[in-house]
């Protein structure tokens, strides 16, 4: 496994840690449950904190606790669960998050270009990609159709960007 | 109709040369037909009982002469000289080769055209009326919205993988041709009391292992509003839809199981967040750009008598009997809508080899502003032809098998492709479709049995809508023999009805009798100018079931 922050292959310094396990020094991501178990004491510990969701447990189930976490990472259980793609839109475009957000599991080349769009950050990738595949991955369109995440331009407001220069050009 | 500027052409080609890569790593073998599986499904690429199949977009259903010709010639050059016009208003191609496939796609980005999301759980292809900007009452060309919702549905970043697929329609007149009740979203136009257009939303329509008639969301939708609204929409679903059983994961199963009131409630809330961040409103300047293009064509003014064609109708009783079908009204004086059969009788509904549709571009060119149409029923239509010139465009039809007199009756069937060529199939369908038209191809009998729609599935997925036929047939397997089962009084338009079933099922030898049994108990039962459908909805089952199980 890889990570991909902003578009660089980057060492990992979180730890995922399971629920039953001893919590170790540094960086760490838990699991929902776990958050909501030793809130207190995970605060206490005064060291990055990441919390990981699961495909069924929704951004809102965090969304007063935001300020504490550094990391939100999404998980795929099977690339052909969709729902984090809402999850990351809500947490950057509804709740404001600008910390990390890190899709994790079941994360393929051809899901690159959307992941990023809806305002994934981070990716765990299988040790098969290279740069190469994943600039072509993401950059696999110039334009896009809708405004996201990800604050590109729209093709509607490039066109209505194209129309006022050219009316622009006539008036002068 | 629309034209691509440059960002539609851009995207378009960085997705061929995206899918030519993809076909490459498949053919050089570094993808396993597993790892390619939901590649190739994202762009149109099934692979059937015999071959790849490959799904060509008509983007709700409207096609230039000049598209059309394309289509011929690639049925031509890289299949065995046919297509095959779909119930979502697409054309399939049953036999092309994988290596071939990315030169079609070039073939077809060189005439506006793709085959993006016409598969996968994403948004796929929305369809509309193929009578749009021609119908009398029609409170806007709904080809607009249609328009509109295809870019913003095409590679949309948060709705590529929903728990199924997603289909949509529009409508705009008040008789529904787009079956817009049994999608999964469902808009009607329509106008409120200020006079302003907006839209009717209706949910959780489908037909498949559970039909279901859509309901209703929202009375009315202003036009800036209609993506935000969509896209709450689809956001619930994506969020709540289910993804543990592909038999429950349409929308139509999230409404059922939490209640319209609930959804609603759930739309409504998201779609107040998302209107906050107004990213999404519409602006009218891009609603009057694409308007443009959909603006009517230069229609002469005409007087809506022409007793010459009259008098011609009145010689020739082919040209009558197909006037009396084939032909519907047009807002215009002076023009009507024509409607080209492909049901003719004994072979497959929907075909149309390379030589038929370069016929029809040929004659749209000549008679019809260079425009074809696709209709969800598996036909194809020309929606501005002069009256007066309609023997002429009857003669060209019918020079090349294209004026079967059937539209709506009897013999104008929708099936699916069934067990000839579908790996999900039970049953066949076109050979049971192609016995019912043999067995009621008298054009006479035909018109005494009226406006009748069969619908014909070869197993339960209901890829040929047997559940809104007014009669369905659901081809289903017992113990490795092929059964047929009926159901009755389905309805996919404005008063929109599942279907029901009318007892034990078939066998391939009774099916045809049994449908026969059906209409002549209808014939001897009608009041009046009543329809099969009325009929049914008047009497109910019994009088037909005591007919067709009489004999055991």
């Amino acid at each position: 496994m890889q990570l991909i922050k902003n578009g660089a292959f980057v060492a990992d310094g979180w730890q995922t840690v399971a629920d039953d396990a001893d919590l170790p020094d540094g960086p760490v991501i838990v699991s929902l449950q776990r958050w909501q178990k030793e809130q207190n004491a995970l605060v206490a510990r005064g060291t990055p904190l990441g919390i990981r969701l699961k495909s069924g447990e929704a951004p809102s189930l965090i969304a007063a606790d935001l300020d504490k976490f550094e990391v939100v990472a999404l998980e795929f259980p099977v690339y052909r669960n969709g729902r984090a793609y809402s999850y990351a839109r809500l947490l950057r475009e509804r709740y404001g998050y600008t910390g990390e957000i890190r899709a994790v599991g079941a994360v393929l080349r051809d899901q690159f270009y959307f992941l990023v769009r809806v305002g994934f950050d981070a990716l765990e990738v299988r040790d098969n990609i290279t740069p190469e595949i994943w600039r072509e991955s993401v950059g696999v369109f110039t334009n896009d159709y809708q405004p996201s995440s990800d604050g590109k331009p729209s093709v509607l407001s490039l066109r209505q960007r194209l129309a006022a220069h050219a009316s622009g050009r006539k008036a002068g | 109709m629309y034209r691509y500027d440059e960002f539609d052409l851009k995207l378009v080609n960085e997705r061929v040369a995206q899918f030519r890569g993809q076909v490459a790593r498949r053919l050089a073998g570094e993808l396993s037909e597993d790892e390619f599986k939901p590649l190739r499904l994202m762009n149109g690429v099934y692979l059937q009982l015999h071959a790849y199949m490959l799904r060509i977009a008509v983007p709700y259903g409207t096609l230039s002469s000049r598209q059309v010709r394309k289509l011929a010639h690639i049925a031509r050059v890289y299949d065995k000289g046919y297509g095959h016009f779909t119930t979502r208003q697409n054309l399939q191609l049953n036999w092309p080769a994988l290596k071939d496939i990315p030169a079609v796609l070039d073939e077809l980005a060189s005439v506006e055209m793709h085959c993006i999301q016409t598969s996968g759980n994403c948004i796929r292809n929305t369809t509309s009326d193929h009578h749009a900007g021609a119908a009398p009452g029609e409170l806007e060309d709904p080809r607009v919205v249609c328009e509109i919702i295809r870019q913003w549905s095409t590679f949309h970043p948060e709705f590529s993988f929903l728990p199924r697929k997603f289909k949509i329609a529009v409508s705009a007149t008040e008789h529904d041709r787009a079956a817009i009740r049994v999608h999964d979203i469902g808009v009607q136009v329509v106008k409120n009391a200020e006079g302003q257009i907006g839209y009717e939303v209706w949910v959780g329509g489908g037909l498949g292992r559970t039909p279901i008639v859509g309901k209703k969301v929202s009375d009315f939708v202003l036009r800036a509003d209609l993506l935000a609204y969509l896209e709450a929409i689809l956001r619930v679903y994506n969020m709540s839809g289910r993804r543990d059983n592909l038999y429950k994961s349409r929308i139509k199963i999230l409404v059922h199981e939490i209640g319209v009131e609930e959804m609603k409630r759930l739309v409504d809330e998201e779609f107040a967040e998302i209107k906050k961040n107004g990213a999404l409103q519409l602006p009218q300047e891009e609603v009057d750009r694409i308007q443009k293009y959909f603006a009517p064509p230069a229609f002469e003014t005409l007087s809506d008598n022409v007793p010459e064609i009259d008098a011609l109708a009145a010689k020739d009783k082919n040209f009558a009997d197909w006037l009396k079908s084939n032909i519907s009204a047009h807002k215009m004086p002076g023009y009507s809508i024509v409607n080209i059969s492909l049901k003719p009788t004994g072979l497959t509904p929907g075909d149309c080899s390379s030589e038929q549709m370069e016929a029809v571009a040929d004659i749209a060119d000549k008679y019809a502003f260079s425009e074809v149409r696709v209709a969800h029923e598996q036909n194809l239509t020309l929606a501005h032809v002069r009256k007066a010139d309609l023997h002429e465009v009857w003669k060209a039809l019918d020079a090349h098998e294209l004026a079967t007199p059937n539209i709506g009756l009897i013999t104008d069937q929708i099936a699916c492709p069934g067990l000839d060529y579908c790996n999900l199939a039970n049953a066949r369908s076109i050979p049971i479709a192609q016995r019912i038209s043999e067995r009621f191809k008298d054009i006479d009998l035909q018109q005494k049995i009226g406006r009748l729609h069969i619908n014909t599935s070869g197993c339960i997925n209901a890829c040929g809508h047997h559940h809104v036929g007014h009669i369905g047939i659901l081809g289903v397997d017992k113990k490795g023999v092929e059964y047929y089962q009926v159901t009755l009084g389905g309805a996919a338009d404005e008063t929109a009805a599942v279907g029901e079933i009318v007892g034990p099922a078939f066998t391939e030898d009774e099916i045809v009798d049994a449908v026969d049994t059906i209409v002549q108990t209808y014939l001897n039962l009608r009041q009046g100018d009543e329809i099969l459908l009325d009929t049914y909805r008047r009497v109910g089952l019994q009088p037909f079931k005591e007919k067709l199980y009489a004999a055991y």
